[in-house]
């Protein structure tokens, strides 16, 4: 087995170490610890954290790459080959990845969506469905839904158990909503154990075009939405706090400088800009091939590349809060005190300015990710988003399109893709919601 | 004399906490009935109470309120809406926030006519205008079309008398209509609400923390403290016998007696500011050029005695903060020295300047904003002693240096780990001057210090600071606003206006014998407390 770190991956892993490391620090301080407490008193946080953690949590999986090793014995010497890149969450699916049907096909159907010509036994041409390769009669379907369900109970009976133990070993009475929790965490575990096991004997959402398992498409576009919506934050933040700080403490020509370049970026079409960006890179793509073993390293390439100017462009807004911000906390008295101490500029930044834009930034960057997932979808289905082979929300709609004018109308495809985007936009939503009412000043009264 | 407004037995709490406690009292035709306390007592709570302009979340639990006989508690809002405004009316404290700023003076009086008497267009203006001569307002037809911005604060607080007298109400609330004011302007508003008052006779329910506004104008005195009202009395009895213990602390805190002053010559001189003049260039145009100066100092010279005080004493915009700021080097200086202990301050850069970060600290005027939020206490104060090396630097020890120093300031030592947000607004200010005590500093600018406190911390406050002086024998330099305060602190004190120096001396001199005619004008606006021999 060899690893294969692409750069995305290495972005992300960088990233939760990061944040490991955030949280860390953070919960040091009691007082902040005790914001993020209120933070998860609301139910609705609560629930929306653990489904926002269950994505990351699939495309972490996914982020996890490497090929296995495949041993070959040509002439008693064994020489060591590999395999195509895979990464964990397609191991967890490899029976859907391989076993791609023809064409179209409806949930839990058993016979194709379309008829086809055959020919019988009797030379007589026939239209009529045929059956699906990889699906068995399907029957019984309820007996496999009841042993499905049951499954998942007792690993959601089990680890809430563990949980429950944990918290009474430490003798913690806290009064976080324990029971949305278990709540939501039961569902999402129960729904996704049974699309699992089922998946094993149908395709649960049905199939595409060339018979591809659309619940395979739609949980690997989860690391593409959730790449991008992490991501390009990670990108933008230090570009904006760091114009928007010095623009704010330093002024003079630094901040007409820094004015200048947002006010002009801000000024040009975002659509334009991603799309001038996209193209030209693609155009370098194209005329370097070899820069790229495999397509999924050029398409990942893609999404880097994407992922970096969608940030050169949506620095600007935050940039500009943070500017009126520093503005304002520069002129507070605490300031004065540090400037009275001979506390030098760096160290006021450090110790006094950012801290106190904490919330500013907290939010943005929680309200920024739903914004950019969708964002994701609207410019893959323009054509300057992700690579076309890469699996992604966008694209599964940008295909949709046609399917949704046939004759009978095609769904499932969209559907998914809804679906699944729905509740990760949702869910980011209703948390930066949250958020937003306890980490602002302003909402204190 | 008949009784206009009567509050029986009310109750107002929030959930399970009481606010007002069988608030009971009764104000009669023409009289000024003042309430007093220090914030958070309820006063405001009790006026919103009367005007039926509670928040949802705060429920009323018992008693009445009577106008003309007539319980304002049982009539439907509509009726309610016609009494505000129309029977009472009400000022408020900020007149800046108050005004609609986008819609000029003359409007909005004429828009509260309109509504309550439905005049026609021209006697409105017309009534407008009478009302703005009624409260003195300088060329009322002019001003008619004037914005809030156009308007000094002191005019627009004439203007919001006027919106409340257009209706001709029988009674007007006046939440402490002058504290946002300067002492002449405040005096000049006191004297045309007595003036109307005689006038009209109307009530006046006068709201106030301060008790030498009291004094001046009220008949009737009610005390509030923590939701209760703990002692009502007429002036003259309120004054010459106060009965509660509360009621007679609040007095002598407001009471300063003058001592005799001197200044030993022998004593060495610490900071010399010489021809100091701090001038802001005002920018206009595309090209950002100056086309003229703000003249903040001009021209100040003054020094202070090692181990004395020394009062800067202004009205806003007369340039006292600035010089602080400039004697702290934080502002550039147009012109002049700033000497001290002979060196000039104003020639060094910044490295040089460090020595002297240490000798010289500020403490600020608002207790709120001047500790960072996200910092706890230990680590505020112990900024600067990293910063500038002062004191022990291992953290052990500079914990223990930091506990010391928070008994020093009257507080308890294991506030070290809390953060600002958990304090009062004169613990913060206490926690503000442990912050400057310890780089050891041997000059203290005190830029207002208790201008936001309420009045018996504002007294802990200054005694705290003369103790200190005391045991450590630091100077400082103590800028304000308030003339009643300055005879407890200072030593000396120098008279600003317009960015220059009216009048210095010894305190007992100036305040007893001012020679300048603004420093005699200062003196006459503030409100002073009665003595007991002239009431």
């Amino acid at each position: 087995m060899k690893i294969i770190l692409l750069w995305t991956d290495v972005m992300v892993w960088l990233l939760v170490i990061s944040l490991l490391l955030w949280a860390w620090t953070v919960s040091r301080s009691p007082q902040v610890r005790k914001l993020w407490h209120t933070v998860f008193k609301s139910s609705i946080a609560m629930a929306s954290a653990i489904i926002l953690l269950f994505y990351l949590l699939f495309a972490l999986l996914d982020s996890v790459h490497f090929r296995l090793a495949t041993t070959t014995n040509e002439s008693q010497s064994k020489t060591l080959q590999y395999g195509g890149i895979t990464s964990l969450l397609d191991i967890m699916f490899s029976h859907n990845m391989k076993n791609t049907e023809r064409t179209y096909s409806a949930p839990f159907a058993t016979h194709e969506y379309t008829k086809s010509i055959v020919l019988n036994e009797h030379g007589v041409t026939k239209q009529e469905y045929l059956p699906l390769k990889y699906v068995g009669t399907g029957d019984d379907i309820i007996g496999k839904s009841i042993f499905a369900g049951f499954v998942g109970l007792v690993i959601v009976g089990v680890l809430i158990l563990m949980h429950i133990l944990w918290r009474g070993r430490r003798g913690l009475k806290s009064e976080l909503p324990w029971r949305t929790a278990y709540l939501t965490f039961g569902v999402l575990i129960i729904t996704f154990t049974w699309l699992y096991l089922l998946s094993y004997h149908y395709h649960v959402l049905g199939t595409d075009k060339v018979g591809g398992d659309v619940l395979y498409q739609s949980l690997k576009s989860i690391r593409t939405g959730v790449l991008i919506g992490i991501l390009t934050t990670l990108i933008m933040l230090p570009v904006a706090v760091i114009l928007g700080v010095s623009a704010g403490l330093f002024g003079g020509w630094v901040d007409d400088g820094i004015q200048y370049l947002y006010t002009t970026l801000s000024s040009i079409p975002g659509v334009l800009l991603i799309a001038a960006g996209v193209l030209s890179m693609q155009v370098m793509m194209d005329n370097n091939p070899t820069w790229f073993e495999t397509t999924l390293e050029r398409s990942d390439l893609r999404l880097l590349f994407l992922i970096i100017i969608l940030g050169v462009t949506s620095w600007t807004g935050l940039c500009r809060l943070l500017r009126a911000e520093t503005l304002k906390i520069s002129q507070i008295e605490f300031v004065t005190a540090a400037k009275a101490f001979g506390v030098g500029k760096v160290t006021i930044i450090r110790r006094h300015i950012i801290p106190n834009l904490m919330h500013i930034i907290l939010i943005s960057v929680v309200l920024d990710f739903s914004g950019l997932v969708l964002a994701e979808a609207v410019l893959s289905y323009v054509g300057v988003g992700v690579d076309p082979t890469m699996h992604s929300w966008g694209n599964m709609i940008n295909q949709a399109r046609l399917e949704m004018a046939r004759e009978p109308m095609v769904w499932w495809s969209l559907f998914s893709a809804f679906v699944f985007m729905f509740i990760l936009v949702l869910a980011a939503n209703l948390f930066s919601d949250r958020i937003q009412r306890v980490l602002d000043p302003r909402n204190k009264s | 004399m008949s009784t206009m407004l009567a509050v029986t037995d009310l109750n107002v709490s929030i959930g399970q906490d009481t606010l007002l406690k069988s608030i009971s009292f009764e104000i009669q035709q023409g009289e000024i009935f003042a309430l007093v306390g220090e914030s958070g007592s309820g006063k405001s709570l009790t006026s919103l109470a009367i005007m039926r302009l509670l928040p949802d979340v705060i429920s009323i639990r018992s008693g009445d309120i009577t106008l003309h006989n007539k319980s304002l508690f049982v009539l439907p809002e509509s009726q309610m809406q016609k009494i505000r405004g129309k029977q009472i009316a009400m000022i408020f404290q900020e007149p800046m926030s108050a005004l609609n700023p986008v819609m000029t003076v003359g409007e909005q009086v004429a828009e509260v006519i309109k509504i309550h008497l439905g005049l026609k267009k021209d006697a409105v203006r017309k009534k407008v205008i009478s009302l703005f001569e009624e409260v003195a307002l300088k060329n009322p037809k002019e001003r008619y079309g004037w914005y809030p911005h156009q308007l000094s604060g002191g005019q627009k607080q004439r203007v919001m008398i006027a919106i409340a007298l257009a209706c001709e109400p029988d009674l007007l609330i006046a939440d402490e209509p002058t504290t946002a004011l300067d002492v002449t302007i405040q005096a000049q508003v006191l004297t045309l609400l007595k003036k109307i008052q005689k006038d009209r006779g109307l009530s006046i329910l006068f709201i106030t923390h301060d008790m030498a506004i009291v004094a001046q104008m009220a008949d009737k005195i009610a005390v509030m403290y923590h939701g209760e009202i703990v002692e009502q009395a007429e002036r003259k009895t309120f004054f010459t016998h106060p009965q509660h213990p509360y009621t007679k602390s609040l007095l002598k805190d407001a009471m300063v007696k003058i001592e005799k002053h001197t200044i030993d010559i022998d004593k060495d001189t610490l900071l010399e500011v010489e021809g100091l003049k701090v001038h802001f260039p005002i920018k206009k145009g595309l090209l950002q050029r100056t086309v003229g100066y703000v003249k903040a100092v001009d021209d100040v010279t003054f020094s202070i005695k090692r181990g004395k005080t020394l009062a800067l004493v202004g009205e806003s915009g007369s340039g006292k903060s600035t010089i602080g700021q400039a004697i702290l080097s934080l502002i550039p200086v147009t012109q002049g020295s700033v000497k001290f202990e002979n060196i000039n301050l104003v020639d060094l850069h910044d490295k040089a300047l460090k020595v002297y970060r240490r000798k010289i600290q500020i403490v600020f005027q608002d207790p709120f904003s001047a500790l960072n939020p996200r910092m706890n206490i230990g680590d505020i104060i112990r900024e600067g002693m990293i910063s500038l090396g002062v004191g022990p630097q291992t953290r052990v020890l500079q914990d223990e240096y930091i506990k010391t120093l928070l008994l020093k300031v009257e507080l308890q030592a294991d506030y070290l780990t809390r953060y600002p947000h958990e304090f009062s607004g004169g613990q913060r200010q206490r926690i503000g001057i442990a912050r400057a005590l310890a780089v050891e500093p041997e000059l203290i600018i005190c830029d207002e210090p208790t201008s936001a406190l309420d009045v018996s911390v504002r007294m802990q406050v200054l005694k705290l600071l003369k103790k200190l002086q005391k045991e450590s024998a630091v100077s400082y330099l103590f800028i304000t606003h308030d003339l009643s305060i300055v005879p407890v602190i200072a030593d000396e004190v120098a008279v600003m206006k317009e960015g220059k120096i009216v009048e210095q001396g010894l305190v007992s001199d100036v305040m007893h014998n001012p020679q300048n005619a603004y420093t005699q004008k200062l003196l006459l606006s503030a409100p002073k407390l009665p003595n007991n021999e002239n009431i």
